[in-house]
């Protein structure tokens, strides 16, 4: 066990799969000096230019190449900055990463994570703050996955990279300088939920940066809330969460997105069709994120909104 | 060449019917869908093709068949694809606008415009991380020079000195629209020039003369020059698809082309003996392809839910 920031989580998640795989590169901007995060902090040093590389602000090509350079043999981690740049490279990721291996009959696969850092960052406004996972979700071929803690961003990045599939990797970027006791031989399965609080009256399923508030709101609640960390979004995982919605017979679900048409959506319909239980949701407004905190607080998933919608379960 | 050209004919005959959008019953069409004939363009596949080994790469466009025959690609496999049979080289699943085959080193063609540059470009970085001798051939037509991942993959290439042949198949049609009139500057080979990555502009309606350019831009790239830029100016002789007649054209500019056909240029070269058997020969491989394609097995519906991801695997359903 060591003590880790999530950053160094990553770090020397990528480290420990580039010693192991001479197949694994990294590309972005950025990341030969570590990265605008430093999750990629002295990696450059270690593994050189050649498998830690440099690009241009050519976001369309950051993962178009990567594409390319998985169709013929490797395995690269991308570096996008933040989702919101990904945007830039939405026909490379959806068009091309997450169709190549169905639409040439499986003749080719698409092994690339590409690391797109989501979330509210203060003070950044519209264009740096948006959590786009339900975006990823949608589309077939994509594993979409969300760590909240620095075990699980070592684990999972891990897995991700080991998974052989294309993995819309979403680190929040207020979590990068959160502190966890990290057990580097602990593996983490994709698509397997982690019960992160038990209780017995309500579900509280939740992923990502709100899992802070989620459990905070779980232990001011009168209620006996079981917290449930989703981690992977896609593909999720339907049992843990169907079977502790069984007990509690209530779910909530408490999500940093916007809650319209958002991640939340999908497991609410899902518990209320296979279980006819009440279930609730809360999520961002559908409101860009403004700058002014005022506003910027307005799309915050906050402690005391989950409190909130738990009262409604009173 | 004549491969290409019988081979495109037979599927221009054997998608009549094929797009809904037009009016059709498409359970009547063997080939479904709009189908994007490179008939007219086959000197430029056959000329740079012919400088490819078995593992050199390449990606192609919609425009795709001449690309894939020209690097080795069995015809009955792809007749197959196109019919949409399980014996395709995709399975069914790509279709002519994805067909591919990665047993010759045919990365596949794209739907999107630009869509196989940046691809190629990572390809050819892949190649050179692992130090492999390999080299890869991108090609794109004219409306693709003013997608920005032209710009962005040009640029890469060069600032990486990777091996990569980008081959401008300029046919001079942006689908419905002439490129000329929605093309800034110089053109094609003037905006790789400016990013430092040397070429030539040549008549991709002579094959011997894309042959001698590629084989001097190939030799370059071999040499570890970096990329290498073929503008090669064609036409397209049928509409954008194959339901298209085309009638946004003049009717000279179309009747100018047509002379000017490829293919009549090459058997120049050659008898007449030679010009009949290459022609007989060609029409056999595709009557052998199409009976082939009418008579192979249908892909199962359980093959829509494979090939898409190994993780949750079966759980496509919901």
């Amino acid at each position: 066990m060591a003590r880790m920031s999530y950053a160094q989580a990553a770090c020397a998640a990528l480290a420990r799969a580039m010693r192991s795989d001479p197949s694994v590169v990294a590309l972005g901007e950025d990341v030969g000096r570590g990265g605008i995060f430093q999750q990629y902090k002295g990696l450059q040093q270690e593994f050189g230019g050649a498998r830690v590389i440099d690009t241009p602000i050519s976001e369309s090509t950051i993962m178009g190449a990567a594409v390319g350079m998985a169709l013929a043999g490797l395995k690269p981690v991308v570096e996008m900055r933040v989702v919101d740049f990904a945007l830039c490279a939405m026909d490379e990721l959806v068009n091309q990463a997450a169709k190549a291996r169905y639409m040439f009959g499986g003749q080719g696969r698409v092994p690339l994570v590409a690391r797109m850092p989501g979330g509210i960052w203060s003070g950044s406004a519209a264009q740096h703050s948006q959590s786009l996972e339900a975006w990823f979700a949608h589309v077939p071929g994509l594993v979409v996955v969300a760590p909240g803690t620095p075990q699980d961003n070592y684990s999972l990045l891990g897995a991700a990279i080991g998974s052989g599939d294309p993995v819309c990797y979403l680190e929040h970027k207020e979590l990068w300088g959160a502190q966890g006791e990290v057990d580097e031989s602990l593996q983490v399965p994709l698509g397997k939920a982690r019960v992160a609080r038990q209780g017995n009256d309500v579900t509280l399923v939740t992923w990502s940066r709100a899992l802070e508030s989620a459990l905070a709101a779980a232990e001011a609640s009168r209620l006996s809330v079981e917290v449930i960390d989703l981690r992977t979004i896609w593909p999720w995982d339907r049992d843990t969460v169907l079977a502790s919605a069984a007990k509690t017979r209530r779910l909530l679900v408490a999500h940093e997105a916007v809650q319209v048409a958002g991640f939340g959506a999908e497991i609410a319909a899902t518990v209320a069709e296979e279980l006819g239980i009440r279930v609730k949701r809360v999520g961002g407004p559908r409101i860009p994120v403004g700058y002014s905190k005022p506003l910027e607080d307005e799309a915050r998933i906050t402690t005391e909104r989950i409190t909130q919608a738990l009262a409604h379960f009173n | 060449m004549a491969r290409i050209r019988a081979f495109e004919n037979a599927a221009e005959e054997a998608s009549k019917g094929g797009v809904a959008a037009f009016g059709a019953d498409l359970a009547d069409a063997k080939v479904r869908g709009p189908l994007h004939l490179s008939t007219g363009q086959e000197a430029v596949a056959a000329g740079v093709c012919i400088h490819l080994a078995m593992d050199d790469l390449l990606t192609s466009t919609h425009r795709g068949h001449g690309h894939t025959l020209a690097k080795g690609a069995s015809m009955e496999r792809m007749m197959c694809e196109l019919f949409g049979r399980a014996t395709g080289c995709n399975g069914g699943k790509g279709g002519s606008m994805h067909i591919a085959d990665f047993s010759v080193g045919m990365l596949g063609a794209n739907g999107v415009v630009a869509a196989g540059i940046p691809i190629a470009v990572g390809a050819a970085h892949a190649l050179k991380t692992q130090s492999k001798r390999a080299i890869v051939a991108c090609f794109f037509g004219d409306g693709a020079i003013n997608r920005g991942p032209f710009l962005e993959g040009l640029n890469w290439a060069q600032i990486h000195a990777l091996p990569v042949l980008f081959v401008c198949e300029d046919n001079r049609w942006s689908a419905t629209t002439s490129t000329g009139a929605m093309t800034a500057g110089a053109g094609a080979l003037a905006r790789a020039q400016a990013i430092g990555v040397p070429g030539e502009e040549v008549d991709g309606n002579d094959v011997l003369v894309v042959d001698a350019a590629a084989g001097r831009l190939i030799a370059d790239i071999r040499a570890g020059k970096g990329p290498r830029f073929l503008h090669a100016i064609t036409y397209r002789f049928k509409g954008h698809v194959s339901v298209d007649p085309a009638t946004y054209r003049d009717g000279e500019e179309v009747a100018r082309a047509l002379q000017d056909d490829p293919l009549k240029r090459v058997w120049t070269n050659l008898t007449a003996g030679d010009v009949e058997r290459i022609h007989r020969d060609a029409e056999e491989e595709v009557r052998k392809a199409l009976a082939a394609a009418a008579a192979a097995p249908w892909p199962s519906p359980e093959q829509a839910y494979t090939d898409i991801q190994d993780t949750g695997s079966g759980r496509w359903r919901g």
